[in-house]
């Protein structure tokens, strides 16, 4: 179970915005920074929950467009491939 | 400062390929074994590595290692050094059956075996057909590859500490390293890690350029450390570029997009490979298609405001082909550079990918202190992967030789240790001025104030390696740019943090970062102004030519005085007979 104070914890969710794979860290780093602070809370734990996937899984779903099966967590990944960071 | 310390047989700093493998062989042998990482294990940079690994199993055509030697040998310019190549070749393939064993889901052959794929540079018969030698788990190797060996080091109980930042090697007064202080990124705290043993393997360094394929992370830690502990660093100015990075990004734009019919343009709309190379044109090799690019950008061709990339043109292949052949690109295309490729060019530039050089090691992964080739290894101290130099891509390496080069000599280094800790099994008595130096070192960042920040002088810093230490490399410009980079490296004690918190203060963390990319850029920047030749990835107009009398040798890069010597080639293989330099001709 995520708490309220790991939703609060920009500083942590910056660090775990540090991956593998720089697609990730530039796109991730980008939403947190945006977005993130914006979201009802309910996404937000999506969010962090998001942070624990593998990298390749992250990437195939931000990057690639693959598409996950939940659909709040597709409303996510959507938000996240919609930041700008070009 | 009361420090909190901890005990080990072995401390290794990075937690990608290499070091999870030397991790694995030695807690298999019941060493007690600390692997500090700063970030999750699973999300270190090997994670990125697609292509595979090269063994020469010969499951799909004939093959055996004394090829694939004679392909690395040459593919280096023949600045790899032979006794490592022909060990390298030849473990590769216990290596790989190893790894299959521990449960890497190597793609199969209908028969079972594992698939091969060919990839450039692989060769048949000493040059003749193409091999096909590239071992690979989809298109997600480097994820299989980690994955599993962070599994079976959990199994084994090796000792993780994830989100802690390696700060500096810890010395006795006889100059043995005993160890780390490192720092828990999550609260600050740091933490000092005795052990009989300590392997670098913390990976690569491509954010010292503004433009690089290289996660955020790749910041030349442990080469830095290194330096800071008196070392050296080997070949440092071999660093390859993929022509084609998303401009400003970094992102890379595989090769298939020219392969396929893209081509590049400059400001004016001109095809300008057919002036550079006018039969390859954009298909000529990396180097001269990333030399190209520089140079239409500094004669004032460049696109966009700042006119400081070219434009990659893909739109006339049409959108199926663009579909079918080339997934991915218009994905990425759209996310990082703003544009879709079907109707608008990709604005592209050459982003650093991989660093050749690294800290000096023999074969076993022993750290080697000095340019004498006949001198003795530094007790105690190993390194392995991409911050590490074992001299096996020497100017240049092939494709699937990284991973290869992190399992291997990750794999081998961790059964040196094993028989150094039976001989070596006592811990020795640390030196308080080596620890008092680093936990200094940690403290300066307290002191609060007006100041530069990280971030401007990160900047700054990335830029002029860029421009002076990158792509494009003539005698002016690079000594310019020592210059340059040496009064980057006094304003850091100009630098100030922006924010004093104790619990995961990205900040603190980038700063110590910091330190380390200007370290490690300078050891490029210097090695490259000084190698008068063009050899493998090290390109110099003004001296376009290989020079193998004067230049068959390594550089090496000492931070104190930014003092370089030189150490020949080991040209001599372990069992058979040398393969004498040639001129590079695919």
């Amino acid at each position: 179970m995520i708490d309220e104070g790991e939703l609060k914890n920009l500083d942590r969710l910056r660090w775990q915005c540090r991956r593998g794979m720089l697609e990730l860290d530039v796109l991730l780093e980008a939403f947190l920074e945006q977005h993130y602070s914006e979201l009802p809370t309910r996404m937000q734990r999506h969010f962090i929950q998001l942070l624990e996937f593998p990298d390749p899984i992250i990437h195939a779903w931000c990057v690639g467009g693959e598409k996950p099966d939940d659909e709040e967590f597709a409303e996510l990944v959507a938000s996240i491939r919609a930041t700008s960071v070009a | 400062m009361a420090l909190d310390k901890q005990r080990f047989d072995t401390l290794i700093l990075g937690a990608g390929g290499a070091g999870l493998n030397a991790a694995l062989q030695l807690a298999n042998a019941n060493l007690k074994v600390a692997v500090v990482s700063k970030v999750f294990p699973t999300r270190s940079h090997t994670v990125a590595a697609q292509g595979g690994v090269n063994a020469a199993l010969a499951n799909v055509l004939p093959d055996n290692w004394h090829w694939h030697m004679f392909d690395t040998v040459k593919g280096s310019d023949y600045l790899g050094d032979q006794d490592a190549i022909e060990y390298m070749c030849r473990e590769a393939i216990p290596t790989v059956y190893e790894l299959e064993h521990n449960g890497v889901p190597f793609s199969r052959l209908p028969n079972g075996k594992i698939y091969q794929r060919a990839f450039g540079g692989q060769s048949q018969n000493f040059g003749g057909d193409q091999a096909a030698r590239t071992c690979a788990a989809a298109d997600r190797t480097g994820h299989a590859i980690l994955h599993t060996l962070y599994q079976q080091n959990i199994r084994a109980k090796t000792h993780f500490y994830d989100e802690y930042f390696a700060v500096d090697l810890i010395k006795d007064e006889e100059g043995v390293v005993l160890g780390a202080l490192v720092l828990n990124i999550a609260t600050g705290e740091p933490l000092l890690i005795e052990s009989k043993t300590t392997l670098l393997a913390t990976g690569g360094c491509g954010q010292v350029f503004r433009t690089t394929s290289n996660a955020h992370i790749n910041t030349g830690d442990g080469m830095a450390m290194a330096l800071r502990a008196g070392l050296p660093l080997m070949d440092m100015e071999f660093f390859q570029f993929h022509p084609t990075g998303i401009a400003g990004k970094g992102m890379l734009i595989t090769e298939g997009v020219r392969g396929e019919g893209g081509y590049l343009i400059n400001k004016d709309g001109e095809r300008f490979m057919e002036k550079y190379a006018p039969n390859a044109k954009d298909l000529a090799s990396r180097d001269v298609v990333a030399r190209s690019i520089v140079t239409e950008v500094r004669e004032g061709r460049g696109c966009g405001p700042d006119g400081d990339h070219v434009m990659l043109k893909v739109d006339h292949l049409g959108e199926d082909v663009i579909a079918k052949r080339l997934p991915g690109i218009r994905e990425s295309s759209k996310i990082f550079a703003g544009v879709d490729p079907v109707q608008d060019p990709i604005p592209v530039f050459p982003t650093a990918h991989y660093v050749m050089g690294g800290i000096p090691t023999d074969r076993f992964g022993r750290v080697m202190p000095t340019a004498s080739d006949d001198g003795d290894p530094l007790p105690g101290l190993y390194a392995a992967g991409e911050c590490a130099c074992a001299s096996v891509h020497g100017a240049n390496r092939l494709g699937g030789n990284s991973l290869l080069d992190i399992l291997v000599f990750g794999r081998l280094a961790g059964h040196n240790i094993i028989e150094y800790v039976k001989q070596n099994s006592a811990h020795r008595p640390l030196s308080d001025d080596s620890v008092a130096q680093s936990v200094d070192r940690l403290e300066r960042w307290d002191v609060k104030g007006e100041g530069i920040t990280v971030s401007e002088l990160r900047k700054e810093f990335r830029k002029t390696m860029e421009d002076h230490a990158g792509v494009f490399r003539v005698e002016d410009m690079m000594a310019d740019g020592v210059e340059k980079v040496k009064a980057i490296r006094d304003k850091l004690k100009d630098v100030r943090l922006t924010d004093h918190s104790a619990t995961f203060n990205t900040n603190r963390t980038e700063a110590l970062e910091l330190e380390n990319l200007i370290d490690v850029g300078l050891s490029i920047a210097v090695s490259a102004l000084h190698r008068k030749e063009s050899r493998g990835a090290h390109s110099r107009p003004d001296f376009p030519k290989r020079e193998d009398g004067e230049w068959m040798k390594h550089t090496l890069y000492w931070k104190e005085g930014d003092k370089l010597e030189y150490k020949g080639v080991r040209s001599q293989p372990l069992t058979v007979e040398s393969f004498p330099p040639k001129e590079r001709v695919y």
